[in-house]
Order: structure tokens, then C-alpha cells, then sequence
């Protein structure tokens, strides 16, 4: 091709919007709108973090839970900040987080923001897994030691692998098409809400009741041993999913636009599903299917950093700082009462699911 | 069996004085392509010729955007094979291919939002790995492609805020910055009007020219094709029926076999290029009946 010549000062973009930051063989676009979206995040999260930190029977100031955090306090503000608060206010974080960017890249993959694992089935899958274990492995009292912190953990992810092929196998018909995977989707879920019905139907009152609590998502009672599962997935599964984040946003064209580009479609959006069933089923394990995150927290983060796709380290910190915020509200909305977190989130993502819905429903129109 | 190709005979026009040996670049052997258990192309050889800038004519459902797909290794067939310089495309790593030979689809799917500049910069793909997603001769052929279609200036803008001719030339561009040899475009001048359609034709003219790329598009305007291009290859009912120059292709007795049209073949009075003027449908053969295997 013919050259075209160009006069630019050193670290100018030569092509407008996007700005280039280099190191050694490294390159990448600078985009200094989303960096400052995660840092603005990170701060409503850690903000969130010490005012939830301090909610309780016994009240900690922010002051002191920022002391305790540092190594400070006194015994007792120890005790309730690292053996009771902190893990589930850690736990909200890293399950918000860890749904948030399943749900980047499950809408990404079938460019439609309303395939998230929550509308499409993945979290009931994975919600079928961890119900089966908590109704029918607990013989007595809570589910405790090695069945939550492996076996609803694994349960769960078994549910939300077996549920991702079922759908993908149903919605696929010489490629994938992003609308026919939601309704494959909403079927599918359909089909297994039913099916935790009928478990807690079938089982004694005190497992259902039990589970009952779970599926409303709740962060209360978590322990640590919540913590790792999540902690890990999330260790392992979002630099895979960064790592993968530069094919997704090619996957977002039309395969034949992506195939002409040199992916391996299939394997590409396989692998990426597969890191997104993981994140979501491992969350659903820990908090229960908390309504509506995995759809909201990446399309806020979207229109946040003005990009054209859910982002995945926006969608991460978007999603942490969301629950964090709403299981403040959920212990405090209603004084001594606490709501599960589920509760919160859902009233504040079930409008925004109508708003999509009429919002694609007037473009399919116009 | 015939290998239809795409060279030209001794008589060359200008455009093709640029070609450099004649090398065969794309070669279609006995390709027989199906989607399931519908087959829309049989038997089908073609070669098309490094320098050249190939139209595929032919009726609606004759296999023309199929073969295409075929061609740039989206569809994999069922009997035969394509190579690219040589060697089999199916057996070469897809992002290899993808540094040879670029492809623009018919109506690409742009995500919502999306400015020019990420546009174009994705055509870079093939290029670019996890940890190196911007290099400088990322940034320098995405500039070049953004100059060459003219739409530099709307780099910012987002993709589905342009107009038609805006929007294929933004496509074309991202195509351009594949940095290929090669360039498949299907039906690149759908839905625009004349003025849109002879301004991204002549685009392409200059890429050939004044790039040295090789094109093959499917075009469904004769007369525009019969212009721009130094081969035609008229296709019917998934078999090639004439593949050479426009002056040999478009004649009025492949018009009728081909498109059942009848219709006058004049020298058109700007270029001289062959143009056709239609009179009507006949009822003779030519068209495909309704059920046949090619009527989609």
C-alpha cells in the first residue's frame, strides 16, 4: 500500500480516539475515561466496604473499622470486624464482581445485553446444583464444613456447566445468534425454577426454609469459607477472561466478520462461555443467585466508560461496588429487619430489564 | 472439466498492465459446497489470478455469495478444495490466512456505539495478540486505511450514525487495514444509490491500481461490473458458465442463458465497456424454477 505521509509528534495518536501507550513489546489503547470509571469504583467499593464493615447490633465508626483494618482496635472490634463482617461484605464484593463479569462476557458473546446468566439460565443451573446438595446433603442443622465449601461450590458449577451446553446445544443452528440464544435461554429457565420448586416442594419444611433463604441471595452468616471459593475463581477466571477480552471484542462482528479476521470462532466463545459459567456458578455457590447483577453492573460500566461493549475490569469493579452498596440498604432499609441482598438488587434491576425489553422491542420495531 | 480462470488473454487494458506474473493466488478445484443437505454449488473451478479484480455475476441463489464465503474459508466444502498460493486453506492456521486474504461480508454487524477508529482498528486482528493490541504499525496502517477511503475525518464518529456510503467505505477501510493482498467483498454496493456505488467501486479500482491488491466481489449491476472489473465470471444455478474480460462474458446470448434476459450488449459511450440494455424477461431457460435446488 501506498504510504501516506504523516507528521506527528512522539506519543501523538495518529488515529483520533485512540491514544497508545507502549512498553517494550507491550501495546495497548489508552482510554482514560474507563480507567478513571475503575478508579472511581474502586473507591464507592472500598468506601461501601467500611460503612457495611460498621453496620451491626454494635456499631463501629468508619474511623476505627479503618484502624482495625490497619491492625488497630481493640479486641472485640477484632473479633466482630475479621470474623464476622468482613467475610460477608468480602463476600458480597467478590460475588457482585465475579457475576458482573460473567455477565460481560455472556452478553458480549451473544451481543445482546439481555443474555446474561441470570435471564438466561446459567444461574439456575448452578442454583439447581447447590439446592440439591443444600436439601438433600445437610442431614441436620446448617450446611457447614466440607459441603458449602466444596460441595455446593462444585454442585453449583456442574449445574452451570450441564445448563450452558444444554443451551448452547439448543440455541446453535450453523453458528449463534445472540436473540435465539435468550429465548433457548428463558425457556431453559424456566424449566429450572420449576425443578427447584418442585426440590423444595418434595423436601421437609426446615431444608426448604433453609434453601428458601440461600435463593434469595443472601450475604448473611457468610464465613470464610465462602470467601476462598469465590477468591479463587476470581484469581484464576479474570485473567483468563482479560487474557481473552481482545478476542471477545472481535466476537461482538458477526462470526463471518470474526472468522475473516483469523478467530476460531467456536473455540474462541466456547472458551469464553466457559469462563463465564465458571464465574457464575462459584458465585450462585456462595451468596445464592443474586437477582439481576450479572445484567445491570456490565451495562452500567458500558455506558459509564462510553465503550461499545461491556467492559471487563469496568464490569468487575461496577459489580463489586453494586452489591457492596445494596447489602448496605438491605440491612438498613427497613431498621431492624435485614432483607436479603437478593431482594435490593432485584428492585433495582427488574425495571431495568423492562427497559430493555421495550427499548429493543421499539428498535425492532423502528 | 474446465478450469475456468480468471486470466486475461494477450489483450489486456490498462488496468491490468500493473499484474505482476499471472500467479495464481485463489484456486477453487472441483468445490462443491452445501449448507446441510442443500447443495448450492457443484463441480465449480476457478482460478483467480494475482492483480485482477474479479466480479461474480449471476442470478439471485445461483451461489454467487457462497462461493465467496467458500473462497475466504468461511464455508468449508464438502468435495474439492480451495487454495490460497498453493496450499489448502483449510489446512493453513486461520490467523495465517487472515494476513493473506481479507473478507467483507455482506451487511457486516457493527456493534452498537462503536466508533470509526475501533472499526477500522479491528480489521488489525490478525496482527495483534493479547499483551500486543496496538503497535505502531497498527496505528500507522489504520491511519493509511482511514486516508485512503477519505473518512479520517469521522474517525470519532460512531459507525451507525453514518450514511450508507460512509458506513461501506468505514468497512472497506477496516478491510484495508488487514493489510492483505487479497480482498473478497460481497455485494459491496448494496443498498446504496448510483452516486455511493460508482464512488466505492472506483475505491476499489484504485486499490487495485495504485495498491496492487487482487479483488474478487460479487456485484449485481452488470453495467458497473461489466466497468471496474477485468474479469467477469457469470454464474447459474451453482456452475460457471463464462469467466473472462467483460467484452467476451457479456454477451446478449449469455444474458439470455445466464439471467433469461433479453436484452441489447452496446459499447457503452464513456469507456467502451460492454452495457447492457434490457429489454424483458423471456420465459426460456435460464432462470431457475421455483424448488429446484438453487432457488433459495
Amino acid at each position: 500500500m501506498a504510504a501516506v505521509t504523516m507528521v506527528h509528534g512522539p506519543g501523538r495518536a495518529k488515529v483520533p480516539g485512540r491514544r497508545p501507550l507502549r512498553v517494550g513489546p507491550l501495546s495497548t489503547v489508552v482510554r482514560l475515561r474507563a480507567a478513571a470509571v475503575v478508579a472511581v469504583g474502586l473507591g464507592v467499593l472500598l468506601l461501601a466496604l467500611a460503612v457495611n464493615l460498621g453496620l451491626g447490633e454494635y456499631p463501629i465508626p468508619i474511623p476505627d473499622v479503618l484502624a482495625v483494618l490497619l491492625g488497630g482496635g481493640n479486641t472485640g472490634q477484632r473479633f466482630v470486624i475479621f470474623d464476622l463482617r468482613l467475610p460477608r461484605s468480602l463476600t458480597g464484593a467478590l460475588v457482585g464482581g465475579a457475576l458482573a463479569v460473567s455477565g460481560a462476557i455472556t452478553q458480549s458473546i451473544a451481543r445482546n445485553p439481555l443474555a446474561s446468566p441470570d435471564i438466561i439460565g446459567l444461574t439456575a443451573g448452578a442454583t439447581v446444583g447447590a439446592v440439591l446438595v443444600i436439601v438433600f446433603a445437610g442431614s441436620s442443622g446448617a450446611v457447614g464444613g466440607a459441603a458449602a465449601a466444596v460441595g455446593v461450590p462444585l454442585a453449583a458449577l456442574l449445574g452451570g456447566l450441564l445448563t450452558a451446553i444444554l443451551i448452547y446445544a439448543l440455541a446453535w443452528r450453523r453458528g449463534l445468534q445472540g436473540f435465539r440464544l435468550v429465548l433457548v435461554g428463558v425457556g431453559v429457565n424456566a424449566m429450572l425454577v420449576a425443578l427447584i420448586q418442585w426440590m423444595l416442594v418434595v423436601t421437609g419444611v426446615y431444608q426448604a426454609a433453609r434453601a428458601f433463604v440461600w435463593l434469595n441471595g443472601s450475604l448473611n452468616g457468610r464465613g470464610w469459607e465462602h470467601v476462598w471459593p469465590v477468591a479463587i475463581a476470581l484469581a484464576l477466571l479474570v485473567p483468563a477472561a482479560l487474557g481473552l477480552a481482545h478476542v471477545l471484542g472481535a466476537l461482538q462482528y458477526g462470526d463471518d466478520t470474526a472468522r475473516g479476521l483469523g478467530i476460531r470462532v467456536d473455540r474462541s466463545r466456547s472458551a469464553l462461555l466457559l469462563v463465564a459459567v465458571g464465574l457464575a456458578s462459584v458465585a450462585s455457590a456462595a451468596a445464592g443467585p443474586i437477582a439481576f447483577v450479572a445484567l445491570v453492573a456490565p451495562q452500567i460500566a458500558q455506558r459509564l466508560t462510553g465503550i461499545a461493549r461491556p467492559p471487563i475490569t469496568g464490569s468487575l469493579v461496577v459489580g463489586a461496588a453494586l452489591t457492596v452498596v445494596a447489602d448496605i440498604v438491605a440491612r438498613t432499609a427497613l431498621g431492624g429487619t435485614e432483607l436479603p441482598v437478593g431482594i435490593v438488587t432485584a428492585v433495582v434491576g427488574a425495571p431495568y430489564l423492562l427497559f430493555l425489553l421495550v427499548r429493543h422491542r421499539r428498535r425492532s420495531r423502528g | 472439466m474446465t478450469t475456468w480462470t480468471t486470466t486475461t488473454s494477450a489483450s489486456g487494458n490498462g488496468s491490468t498492465a500493473e499484474r505482476a506474473d499471472g500467479a495464481v493466488r485463489l484456486r477453487a478445484e472441483d468445490v462443491r459446497l452445501a449448507y446441510g443437505e442443500h447443495v448450492v454449488v457443484d463441480g465449480l473451478d476457478l482460478d483467480v489470478v494475482d492483480g485482477t479484480v474479479t466480479a461474480v455475476i449471476g442470478p439471485n441463489g445461483c451461489g454467487k455469495s457462497t462461493l465467496l464465503r467458500a473462497l475466504g474459508r468461511l464455508l468449508k466444502p464438502t468435495g474439492g478444495q480451495v487454495l490460497l498460493d498453493g496450499k489448502r486453506i483449510d489446512r493453513t492456521p486461520t490467523k495465517e490466512v487472515a494476513k493473506i486474504l481479507g473478507m467483507l461480508p455482506q451487511s457486516p454487524l457493527a456493534p452498537e456505539g462503536l466508533t470509526v477508529a475501533d472499526l477500522v482498528a479491528r480489521g488489525r486482528h490478525p496482527h495483534q495478540a493479547w499483551y500486543r493490541q496496538w503497535s505502531g504499525d497498527d496505528e500507522d496502517a489504520v491511519a493509511t486505511a482511514l486516508e485512503w477511503t477519505g473518512i479520517a475525518d469521522l474517525a470519532e464518529r460512531p459507525v451507525d450514525e453514518l450514511s450508507g456510503g460512509q458506513r461501506q467505505r468505514a468497512w472497506i477501510s477496516m478491510a484495508l487495514a488487514q493489510g492483505t493482498d487479497l480482498l473478497l467483498l460481497d455485494e459491496p454496493t448494496t443498498f446504496l444509490d448510483l452516486a455511493h456505488q460508482v464512488e466505492v467501486l472506483e475505491l476499489v479500482r484504485r486499490l487495485h491500481r495504485e495498491a496492487g491488491r487482487t479483488v474478487v466481489m460479487v456485484l449485481h449491476d452488470l453495467n458497473l461490473a461489466a466497468r471496474y472489473c477485468d474479469r467477469l465470471v457469470a454464474m447459474r444455478a451453482g456452475r460457471i458458465v463464462a469467466a473472462g474480460e467483460p467484452s467476451e462474458v457479456m454477451t446478449e446470448a449469455l444474458l439470455a442463458d445466464v439471467f433469461g434476459l433479453d436484452a441489447r450488449v452496446i459499447p457503452d459511450p464513456v469507456t467502451g465497456s460492454p452495457m447492457v440494455v434490457p429489454i424483458g424477461v423471456h420465459s426460456a431457460s435460464g432462470r431457475p424454477a421455483p424448488g429446484s435446488p438453487v432457488a433459495r
